[in-house]
């Protein structure tokens, strides 16, 4: 692996992924037709208007009823259209569960979940609004494959991806503007973490939306300390990588885990599980929301608080460093 | 096959489905007893699938909401030959593909259904599906009185008319019962055509153990142009058997031998009768 040099300046800007993943899609449904949006008042959120407007025999729209969304988009599903269905990850991966456990994924009805606004995103909106929990109960569901993609290049690729998979997908994107984390990486493949910067000093395993603080937080280390971090974009909470976190593991350095998600259940136990079952004793610290509701704040605040940050991510590793 | 022929369908599938229940020690008897006159009559008179053309996408679909009555759907699947009868032979037992509940393992099947309120929104995909394809296949549900409770279900009543869903039949075993007790004493859905008028849906009422008006209200639809098609099945749980008619208990009871050759005795009296 080969030490990414980018330095934060130079990291281009790009759009959020919610809308990347709307305008891929729409690039998608022009070619092919079987592509169908269902929607539940959630067009304008999801950055679906345009699509709407362009091919308005390729979204169905539901009302606010995400229970009837998920069985509709299985049915459609069913009968052989190529289906995303959107909705704010928090109602989706919650109100309709039960139907994702079952119509989506126990039928094995195709179907691309794109949870919305996740984690966070809607700030103070409070805990009616976050997903928080979406990792952890999809998890414990069979046949599904969980994204979070964290820059706009992995959304692309995701979305695409998604078009041409013949399994349930769950994929979360954020509001928020994001860079391009590394563009001399351009692979992507479902269940296997994208290296955004390489280290051998310690490593720090992000998801979505904390990649790029966690960037931040590694680029500060080498800055200030002549710390080597590897940054993992682990988009795919499941199938975990389950190599790549041995590999990561297997010269002993500090592992440091940064999700927008409780940390119950999430992408760190999820690591922890698997690194502990298989005898690995690296330094271990799972940077997420514990179990309380959270601070009232935006995004940023409620990540601030919580150390998702650069300033929070570079204080842990060097805890975790003894620096 | 004639209409003798078809109510004597309707004896068979009650035998066989008592049988394998009997075997199994398990299963949901009253319900089964309610709904399988009217699989008799959508597998033999109204829907177009076979085992031959059961992966063609313009064959009608049938999505059973009410799940647990699955000994209903299996006996009637086997009789059609989308399995060896034989097969049942191990429903319920260790790691055989036949559960307690409809699962696209078992050939026939178009969808993994178990849990309440499920079958009617699929069938709403599918039938928009269809719509924007312009194919002219028609998509069934059977549900259960006691699952109207279900929120999603009212969700997916406002869908189907919202998109003029005239190809979806929703088909209603109003048995009236459910495990704790009369749907009135559990929770009081009366007036269900007024409901699903209100919802934008055609109805029609029926005698759901007459074969001729089960088939006269599913083969000759849409009932209105524009409007999804709902059918209110009046039936009796644990039709045919006079012992279980009616008895909340057998709701999901499995007779012991005694009961089963009665039930066995009576329905071969009935045989005689057609």
């Amino acid at each position: 692996m080969e030490l990414d040099k980018i330095e934060e300046k130079d990291l281009k800007m790009g759009k959020a992924n919610q809308e990347v993943f709307s305008i891929t899609l729409q690039e998608l449904a022009e070619t092919n037709k079987d592509i169908i949006a269902v929607t539940s008042d959630s067009r304008g959120s999801g950055k679906l208007v345009p699509f709407g407007q362009k091919y308005p025999n390729q979204i169905v729209e539901v009302g606010i009823a995400e229970q009837n969304l998920v069985g509709v988009a299985a049915g459609l599903a069913s009968a052989g259209k190529n289906v995303f269905a959107v909705s704010p990850a928090c109602f989706l991966s919650a109100r309709a569960l039960e139907q994702i456990k079952n119509d989506v994924c126990y039928s094995d009805n195709p179907v691309t979940l794109v949870g919305i606004s996740a984690g966070v995103s809607y700030g103070a909106l409070g805990t009616t609004h976050h997903s928080l929990h979406d990792y952890a109960v999809l998890r414990a569901i069979n046949n599904i494959t969980i994204l979070a993609p964290a820059d706009n290049f992995e959304t692309e690729q995701a979305v695409r991806l998604a078009a041409q998979h013949d399994k349930p997908i769950y994929m979360r994107f954020g509001k928020k503007t994001m860079p391009f984390l590394n563009e001399n990486n351009k692979t992507f493949e479902f269940g296997k973490g994208r290296v955004i910067r390489d280290g051998d000093d310690i490593a720090i395993i992000a998801s979505g939306e904390t990649v790029y603080p966690a960037w931040l937080a590694a680029k500060k280390l080498e800055d200030d300390h002549d710390i080597k971090a590897t940054v993992i974009s682990m988009h795919t909470i499941k199938p975990l990588d389950l190599n790549l976190i041995e590999n990561l593991a297997k010269n002993g350095r500090p592992i440091i885990i940064v999700e927008e998600h409780m940390v119950t259940g999430g992408l760190g136990e999820a690591c922890a599980s698997h690194l502990f079952q298989h005898g690995f004793k690296n330094p271990f610290q799972i940077i997420g929301i514990p179990d309380e509701y959270t601070v009232t704040g935006s995004q940023v605040e409620i990540f601030n608080h919580y150390g998702i940050s650069k300033e929070g991510i570079y204080k842990t590793c060097k805890k975790m460093l003894n620096i | 096959m004639t209409k003798k022929e078809l109510q004597m369908k309707s004896v068979f599938l009650r035998k066989n489905l008592l049988k394998y229940i009997y075997k199994a020690k398990a299963g949901h008897t009253g319900g089964s007893l309610s709904c399988v006159d009217t699989l008799n009559v959508l597998y033999n008179r109204v829907l177009n699938v076979e085992p031959s053309n059961f992966r063609d996408p313009s064959r009608d679909r049938y999505i059973q909401s009410k799940g647990h009555c699955v000994e209903a759907l299996f006996v009637t699947l086997a009789d059609r030959g989308f399995f060896p009868e034989s097969d049942l032979e191990t429903l319920c037992q260790y790691q055989s593909h036949y559960i307690g509940h409809p699962t696209k393992k078992v050939n026939g099947v178009e969808q993994n259904t178990g849990a309440l309120g499920h079958g009617l929104s699929i069938c709403v995909g599918e039938a928009i599906a269809a719509k924007l394809d312009h194919k002219t296949h028609r998509v069934f549900t059977l549900l259960g009185d006691g699952e109207l409770p279900e929120g999603s279900n009212w969700e997916a009543f406002l869908s189907a008319s919202h998109y003029k869903l005239d190809n979806l039949y929703a088909i209603l075993d109003n048995n009236k019962q459910q495990i704790t007790g009369y749907n009135k004493e559990v929770m009081n859905i009366d007036s269900i055509r007024e409901k699903l008028e209100s919802f934008g849906w055609a109805v029609k009422e029926i005698d759901g153990h007459n074969l001729e008006e089960l088939e006269g209200a599913l083969n000759n639809g849409p009932f209105e142009t524009g409007k999804p098609n709902f059918i209110i099945a009046h039936t009796i749980k644990g039709k045919g058997v006079s012992y279980m008619e009616g008895v909340t208990k057998w709701h999901h009871g499995v007779p012991t031998p005694e009961q089963y050759e009665l039930a066995l005795s009576e329905l071969t009296e009935a045989e005689a009768l057609i």
